[in-house]
């Protein structure tokens, strides 16, 4: 066991658990936060994506003794309220089915639009292809992630 | 209700998802605890507890039936019987109470209901829940509203005919006067339940065929949706079982002194092997504090397997029987007129499917929790009584001492109808003296699914003078589910495997349809659609195979082969209409704009099939560029009935056809040395979002009729429809899935 000071969604976590837990587990068994995700365990499916420093990562294979001082953002920081852009585009457009990827969906395009704030659509599929949906729920996907970038450039607009 | 035909078609014999009879099972609990002594952890996590898609409803003093509670505060709370696993029933089923209730959407909130005989059979699958759930629950909402009405009459003491409810409120038409759902449900409740409550003109809707979206999104996407995989419970347990990769395998014996030193791990246990129709593997569990301990404790396990009898079993001796078997006859299932096969030119193809995992994005988990001869569970389920009933025979314990939450799941497809992990938590349980919550990984879903049965179909047909039919035999050869759960004695093993073909829809006036069942020791289960995803790619391809030997367009060479002669039942609403298929048949071609030109190397392919009472037509647009297969268009028409909810109706339509692209593009599992080769994402590929369809357009047909299917019947035209496609593309024609496999320079 070692102790880790984390940031997680702008807050200072002390943690106690063994360094090569992956950050993954830390966030759900630890920290109870929950709306990360496990699915493949081999970054192989997005399922658990997370923003570190702002970047995507597969949290699952991401060791805790390996964050340091960067900050984590998960699905639960990304907004205050639930009204991200992506979150709320997601909602407009009724993407999620069953819902389990949908977390590691919006924390990926959420990535995506603070890179790029306008992609095309096969800019859209090349930064999405990592995050697999079991549903299907793709082509809503597509336009859920342009639709966040009119949301995003209007909020923009105001400030 | 519910019809029982359906579980027989998955392979499961009605008693098998409903049982409570412990006396009947003889499960060995001798040595059991291997180690014993669970250590005592010091983890107590904080209550985490899920708030079924919102907030619950105040004082409910109105409670006309088990789905609907008023509350003096107007809201509305509708508890909905089935299981929730991305189809969005419980949006639609609410809505449904709502509009016949003419309450005020904003303020009818949803609750799961648990495991109870008063909801009726909450087994979720076959497409089931809004057909069978249309009538019962409209007259639930409708009632309600006659009694708020009858309530207010009295009230203001006038004719209960003379008034009338607009969203949450009665008016009296004369007076004006008015009063809200909340005020009237303390008077309500004391009124006799009315019987024949006249139900709305279907042009009275005023929610139902409207979007509504679902009411599990927004918490969704804040990450506040919860998953079995996201309980705890305090004093809960985590726990990993590493299982016996040969599939009827058990333990010799294990070391698990490693696993010990992890620290985390609390105790580890031997679980024994159920067989079937559970298909428990024999594996060691271990136990520890967090899932990460656990995970570690299991690379830690040394354990030395009996393989037992099946080790030598493999998909490539599987499917040479399939090859030889079919060669013969097999057991008739159908039979029309004379099949007269003897010619030069007849025509044949034989098409291959393999085994399919189900992989839904949220593995396999369950918690539980044995006191005693008392157990709850905590289940991401599709079939809560099974689970209830599977749990009572292995524990020896009484069903109705076993309670189970219905836990909202990511993702079912057939999977979580099955009862292993809810047999393995109670197990765990009993053994710990505590909550556990076992959790699958990944490569555990892939290598010990219930998988869709792998199969065989050779096809037959020789043609008359004008091109169409005269005699066809469609011999299918297939690892039945019916012998997986009943065994190789079980009776009927056709019955899950020839849906979709020996009830095929064509007129053909000399046809047989054969089977012959394949013994294999894999566990097989129900996958999305059953024998549809096999059968209709066969029949759907056979018939475009004969439509180009006829030299005819295969469009219209279905639509001149419908058998337009078959009746519906004017009494049935549900028996099968010829004009009903025909009809979206054409609305696809339309829509698709059938024989117009197109870019150079594409072709359109076109398929139709009728099954959950669904009629479903889809016509692809594809070309091979480079060696892959692209995707330009899918034009998609659906014939369901009254859609509830187009917005989540429309999602199981674009998600039944990726789904059934995906399979046909990349999914195999196979058998090697009785044991699956697949172990994740990277063997078992599932479509991404690159190798989507540029777009998927959905086209309902517009209908009074009662609703049918949906989950399901989308998917098994998808397959065939793209196969067609690309030999209209490429002259090449797919007979063998997935096409991954496929060389196009051959």
């Amino acid at each position: 066991m070692a102790r880790f000071t984390l940031i997680v969604n702008g807050k200072q976590r002390e943690v106690d658990v063994p360094p090569d837990t992956p950050l993954l587990w830390v966030l759900r068994d630890t920290l109870g936060l929950t709306g990360t995700k496990y699915s493949c365990g081999e970054a192989l499916c997005g399922a658990c994506t997370v923003h570190l420093n702002g970047n995507p990562i597969a949290s699952c294979r991401y060791p805790i003794s390996a964050v340091g001082g960067q900050t984590v953002t998960t699905i639960e920081g990304l907004s205050a309220d639930g009204t991200h852009p992506v979150q709320q585009a997601w909602v407009e457009l009724s993407v999620p089915q069953c819902g389990y990827c949908q977390t590691g969906q919006i924390m990926q395009a959420a990535a995506l639009l603070e890179d790029n704030p306008n992609p095309s659509l096969a800019e859209v599929d090349a930064a999405m292809a990592g995050v697999l949906c079991r549903c299907g729920t793709y082509l809503r996907i597509r336009k859920a992630v342009q639709r966040a970038a009119e949301l995003k450039s209007m909020v923009g607009g105001v400030r | 209700m519910k019809d029982q035909d359906f579980l027989y078609q998955i392979g499961l014999a009605p008693d098998e998802a409903e049982t409570s009879d412990a006396a009947s099972w003889e499960f060995s609990r001798r040595d059991f605890f291997k180690i014993g002594a669970a250590a005592s952890g010091g983890l107590l996590l904080s209550m985490y507890w899920p708030s079924p898609a919102s907030a619950k409803a105040g004082a409910a003093v109105f409670e006309p039936n088990v789905f609907v509670k008023i509350g003096t505060d107007g809201l509305v709370t509708f508890t909905s019987p089935e299981c929730e696993m991305g189809q969005g029933s419980r949006t639609s089923l609410a809505v449904i109470v709502t509009d016949e209730l003419d309450a005020d959407w904003s303020m009818v909130r949803i609750e799961q209901a648990p495991l109870h005989e008063q909801y009726g059979a909450q087994w979720t699958g076959g497409s089931t829940s809004i057909r069978t759930r249309w009538n019962e629950l409209r007259t639930a909402g409708a009632t309600a509203r006659a009694m708020l009405i009858a309530a207010a009459a009295e009230t203001w003491r006038v004719d209960p005919a003379s008034c009338t409810t607009d969203r949450g409120v009665v008016i009296h038409r004369a007076s004006g006067r008015k009063l809200p759902y909340g005020e009237l449900a303390e008077a309500a409740a004391r009124l006799p339940a009315p019987t024949d409550v006249p139900l709305k003109d279907p042009k009275d809707f005023r929610l139902i065929g409207k979007p509504m979206g679902s009411v599990d999104i927004p918490a969704m996407t804040r990450g506040e949706a919860v998953f079995g995989f996201d309980l705890t419970l305090p004093g809960m347990r985590y726990a990993v079982i590493k299982r016996c990769p040969v599939f009827g395998g058990t333990v010799k014996s294990f070391d698990a002194s490693g696993t010990e030193a992890v620290p985390g791990v609390l105790a580890v246990f031997e679980v024994q092997p159920t067989g079937r129709p559970f298909h428990v593997a024999a594996g060691v569990a271990v136990i520890a504090e967090t899932t990460w301990a656990a995970l570690k404790g299991r690379e830690e396990l040394d354990v030395d397997w009996e393989e037992g009898p099946h080790a030598a079993e493999n998909s490539k001796t599987l499917s040479e029987q399939m090859h030889t078997l079919t060669e013969t006859p097999g057991d008739v299932i159908f039979e029309k007129g004379n099949v007269v096969l003897d010619t030069e030119d007849v025509i044949q193809a034989v098409y291959e499917m393999p085994f399919l995992s189900h992989a839904p994005m949220e593995p396999m988990n369950c918690i539980a929790h044995v006191q005693g001869n008392r157990c709850e569970l905590w289940a991401p389920t599709q079939n809560p009584a099974a689970n209830r009933g599977a749990v009572a025979r292995v524990l020896g314990i009484p069903a109705q001492n076993i309670h189970v939450n219905i836990i909202m799941t990511g993702g079912g497809f057939g999977r979580r109808l099955q009862s292993d992990y809810a047999i393995e938590a109670a197990l765990l349980s009993k053994a710990v003296g505590a909550p556990v919550k076992v959790l699958w990984t990944r490569d555990d879903d892939l290598q010990h699914d219930f998988y869709r049965p792998a199969n065989l179909h050779r096809l037959d047909a020789k043609l008359d003078a004008n091109g169409y039919p005269e005699a066809l035999r469609h011999r299918i050869a297939s690892t039945s589910l019916a012998e997986s759960s009943g065994g190789p004695d079980v009776e009927n093993k056709h019955r899950s495997e020839v849906g979709g073909a020996a009830d095929m829809r064509y007129r053909i006036p000399n046809r047989r349809c054969e089977f012959v069942n394949i013994s294999a020791a894999i566990p097989r289960g129900a996958w999305r659609s059953v024998s549809n995803t096999f059968t209709a790619f066969a029949v759907e391809s056979f018939i475009d195979e004969m439509a180009v030997a006829a030299g005819k367009d295969p469009y219209q060479y279905r639509r001149d082969l419908i058998d337009m002669s078959v009746k519906p039942d004017p009494d049935n609403p549900f028996s099968f209409d010829p004009a009903r298929l025909k009809g979206v048949l054409d609305l696809a071609a339309e829509k698709a704009g059938w024989g117009k030109e197109l870019p150079p190397g594409h072709g359109l392919g076109i398929a139709c099939h009728y099954s959950f009472l669904t009629y479903a037509a889809e016509v692809i647009e594809a070309s091979v560029e480079d060696g892959a297969v692209k995707i330009h268009r899918v034009v998609a028409a659906v014939d369901c009935g009254t859609v509830v909810n187009p917005d989540t109706g429309g999602s199981q339509v674009e998600g039944g056809i990726i789904d059934g692209l995906s399979v046909a593009f990349h999914q195999a599992i196979t058998l090697r040395k009785g044991r699956v080769r697949q172990d994740n994402f990277h063997d078992y590929p599932l479509m991404r979002i690159n190798e989507a369809p540029a777009s998927i357009e959905v086209h309902f047909v517009p209908s009074d009729a009662p609703p049918t299917g949906l989950g399901e019947p989308v998917l098994p035209p998808a397959a065939p429809a793209l196969a067609n496609a690309l030999f209209a593309a490429t002259g090449k024609r797919i007979r063998t899935l997935p096409l991954a496999e496929f060389d196009w320079r051959g």
